[in-house]
């Protein structure tokens, strides 16, 4: 027998929305959580904005655990499963990040180094065992040992994707029968002097410094770039048939997934959409559906010229003119884009939006973009009855991935 | 879902004991080790007085200028790797669709070297002495991008992090996506650079690494374990897929994965073994194996008293008697752990000892231990099944099962 994925439980930590439902309330309202980058002096920097979590619980000493054990505290409870009564061996984890620790390395090394004055660091200027900062393995660890999850456990690290491919293995290791149970998301904090600086040097992110809120503009015609981001979503995965024996409610199916690469440059984009309109493609086949029956896709809309333009000419491959009438939003205009997290943080949105039955507007959309002519949901978030969702991602590397989301009725009870 | 098997098609080897498959495996069996004492600059005041270094590598040799100069060495290992994997499978990218060509690597430490040039520039000079190229050659998934990039990949691309068991979560990954797109070749590379001075210091609190530089798995008193640098591939494929193409050589079937987590510390080791015991147990029952028919154990040996004590007794628990009569090797020995990659390179071993029905020895053998250890090549007429096992610093633990296919087919 085939088996199925459902979602049952979701965490969400994202600038503006410490909890699930505030960052989702937040999104729905398109009101922006970007501001003046305020963790370290921003001054030297090309971009100085950025989408900040405030309140985040100090749980682990690296900041991007602490949001995701944050975020799969609130999922399980959330879930309603009582995981001590789980074979722990059938419970995995699937946790995606960009960068890891790079916060807690980088503060480390300019002590280490003198402000990088020296090449042969000094180790007896470091302050703690570092190891499990240098491997990002630790965010999978630590979800690990928090929930004793025994099965199989591993850490995602695909760049920008991160966050849909951790989801999607997680879906595969329940689809395959290697686990019941599956924690699974993603998170990263990279306000940063260097993710800000390698950023800078690409001219990714946005110079638009003199009003952070209106600072990432997705689909817009005076798009500049990205605004980098921070948080963290973990979403509770159960094998489909278990979820409904125990009677959970359960937010949607986890019905297709699929990734591709462009083979073309590590960080360019060529205009013609064709490898993620094939990603697309791959999930919806999966998901047993047809172009057509997409009702919502949340877009990677990252607010850079090549992006936007990239990700109209693939939904249009893809779902042909199906596209034209397809409502398409980008949250990053509220949270920004937390590189390897924000993946997980926009499935967790399609999942709220399948149970809401409401499209999260596209923020700061004023002046759409006549190369990106598709219904990005300008401003206003849209009631719409969302049977199956979309979503998608694109990121360095020319990594392209789609994972979609269907309904299930009577929230599968 | 496809049952078709899973074998592997190509090798690729660069390691610290050699270069090249045929090279290192011969390497191997002469005993010729690759661990080294450490450069000054890069040991600093690390306590850690050695490593297994790649010492005669020439990146020009498998790298072009354009792609050398935006990545790592450890990208460099991987691609070096890969390249000579699909020299070996043969593989024609003219008649391959380029969608069905995925990659999977194993990544734990990213770029040290680069990444320390460009935090030493940023922190000595500003925001603006930081490269392009800083944006895409540290991070965990740059190898896996340049891999496509490289060689036109299309289809899958992941990125799997387990530390030291990361090689076989990759491979396990492969297995997964095998089964869901059978059409696909899959490219499992790895590589590791960790010797960047930063890199090093990150590493100095380690309670289960060498102090002494020795590293001898299962001895008693135990040595701790020593890290080294290198990269290790394999193509992966259907056995239909290798047939219609008529891949030259089938070096073994890839039977099975199974990763477990000991959800106990970060650091410290569990207080049982069951979970790494977990992870054998179903490697053998996925792959259709009984303890009694492993003919070779590829162990992980820590190096350390305590992990390696964990291991024992989860090879007793799950081999039982088997245990005192089947080769136990631990080949790293000559290498140094390669921490994601190192599970790899344990798979290309493997692979060569089933085609050659050959333990390759391990180093140390001849000290008291734990567990008796091949100390010297040992002809092994009709090995069939390779139990592999890996583990990760976090408590991540791993094992796969190959089977012999009568030779290189």
């Amino acid at each position: 027998m085939t088996r199925r994925t459902a979602v049952t439980g979701i965490g969400v930590v994202a600038p503006g929305g410490p909890t699930r439902e505030a960052f989702w309330q937040r999104v729905l309202e398109g009101r922006p959580a970007v501001r003046t980058i305020t963790a370290f002096d921003p001054s030297p920097f090309r971009s100085q904005v950025a989408a900040e979590c405030d309140d985040v619980p100090d749980l682990h000493e690296d900041r991007y655990i602490s949001m995701a054990a944050a975020a799969a505290d609130e999922a399980v409870a959330d879930a309603g499963i009582d995981l001590s009564t789980v074979d722990p061996f059938t419970v995995g984890v699937s946790m995606g990040t960009a960068v890891g620790a790079s916060l807690r390395l980088e503060e480390e090394y300019a002590r280490a180094s003198d402000k990088g004055h020296v090449w042969t660091v000094d180790g007896t200027r470091v302050h703690s065992d570092l190891y499990p900062a240098l491997v990002p393995s630790s965010l999978a660890t630590e979800v690990a040992i928090r929930l004793r999850a025994r099965g199989p456990v591993m850490t995602i690290s695909t760049g920008c994707t991160s966050g849909i491919d951790s989801i999607g293995v997680a879906h595969e290791l329940i689809v395959d029968g290697e686990a019941d149970v599956v924690i699974a998301g993603a998170s990263d904090a990279p306000v940063t002097p260097i993710t800000a600086a390698s950023f800078d040097a690409i001219r990714a992110t946005t110079p638009r410094n003199e009003d952070p809120v209106t600072a990432s503009r997705p689909f817009d015609a005076t798009r500049e770039g990205f605004v980098l981001g921070e948080g963290a979503a973990v979403l509770v995965l159960e094998e489909l048939s278990a979820a409904r024996r125990r009677g959970a409610r359960i937010y949607c199916e986890l019905a297709g997934y699929a990734g591709r690469a462009n083979s073309f440059h590590m960080t360019g984009l060529k205009p013609d959409g064709t490898e993620m309109a094939e990603a697309i493609r791959i999930a919806l086949r999966r998901a047993g559906l047809q172009p057509g029956q997409v009702d919502y896709i949340s877009a990677h809309g990252s607010g850079t010229k090549q992006n936007d333009r990239h990700e109209t000419a693939a939904f249009k491959l893809a779902l042909g003119e199906h596209a034209r009438s397809t409502p398409i939003s980008s949250i990053k205009a509220v949270v920004g884009h937390s590189l390897g997290a924000i993946g997980a943080i926009e499935m967790a949105a399609c999942a709220l939006a399948i149970r809401d039955r409401v499209v999260p507007p596209t923020a700061n959309l004023r002046n759409p973009s006549p190369e990106c002519d598709l219904d990005y949901v300008p401003l206003i978030a849209r009631q719409h009855h969302v049977r199956s969702a979309l979503s998608v991602g694109s990121g360095f590397g020319g990594f392209q991935s789609a994972m979609v989301f269907s309904e299930i009725a009577d929230g599968g009870r | 879902m496809s049952q078709d098997p899973i074998v592997i098609t190509g090798l690729g080897v660069v390691a610290p004991n050699g270069i090249g498959t045929e090279q290192q495996w011969k390497a191997t069996l002469a005993k010729r080790s690759g661990i080294a004492p450490l450069p000054e600059d890069v040991r600093g005041g690390s306590g850690l007085p050695a490593g297994g270094l790649v010492a005669d590598f020439d990146a020009d040799q498998f790298v072009v200028d354009r792609q050398r100069v935006q990545t790592d060495r450890w990208t460099w290992f991987c691609l070096a790797a890969a390249e000579l994997c699909l020299a070996d499978a043969e593989l024609d990218f003219d008649r391959t669709d380029p969608y069905c060509l995925s990659v999977v690597t194993p990544s734990s430490t990213g770029g040290n070297v680069f990444g320390q040039r460009e935090l030493q520039s940023l922190w000595s000079k500003g925001p603006r002495a930081v490269t392009a190229y800083q944006s895409v050659a540290w991070f965990y998934a740059a190898s896996a991008g340049q891999l496509s990039i490289r060689h036109g990949f299309k289809g899958r691309c992941t990125v799997t992090v387990a530390d030291g068991a990361g090689g076989l979560a990759a491979a396990g990954a492969a297995l997964r996506m095998l089964r869901s797109e059978p059409d696909q070749r899959v490219l499992v590379a790895g590589g590791e650079a960790p010797f960047s001075p930063y890199s090093v210091v990150c590493h100095q609190k380690r309670t289960d690494l060498s102090r002494s530089g020795d590293y001898q798995p299962f001895r008693t008193p135990a040595t701790g374990g020593v890290i080294g640098e290198g990269g290790a591939a394999l193509l992966v494929e259907t056995l239909e897929s290798a047939t219609a193409r008529r891949a030259p050589g089938r070096y073994a079937e890839l039977a099975s994965v199974a990763c477990t987590h000991d959800a106990h510390d970060h650091v410290l080791a569990p207080p049982t073994p069951d979970a790494l015991a977990a992870a054998i147990t179903r490697a053998l029952w996925r792959a259709d194996v009984t303890p009694a028919e492993v003919d070779i154990v590829f162990a992980d040996g820590n190096g350390a008293e305590d992990w390696d004590a964990l291991e024992v007794a989860a090879l007793r628990s799950c081999l039982g008697a088997q245990l005192a009569d089947v080769p136990i090797v631990v080949p790293k020995t000559m290498t140094g752990r390669l921490n994601s990659a190192g599970a790899l390179l344990d798979l290309c071993w493997a692979a060569q000892a089933l085609v050659y029905d050959v333990a390759p020895p391990s180093l140390g053998a001849d000290e008291p231990g734990r567990l008796d250890v091949v100390g010297e090549p040992c002809f092994a007429a009709g090995l069939s099944v390779a139990l592999v096992v890996a583990r990760g610093a976090g408590g991540f633990n791993a094992a796969a099962v190959l089977k012999s296919i009568g030779g290189r087919a």
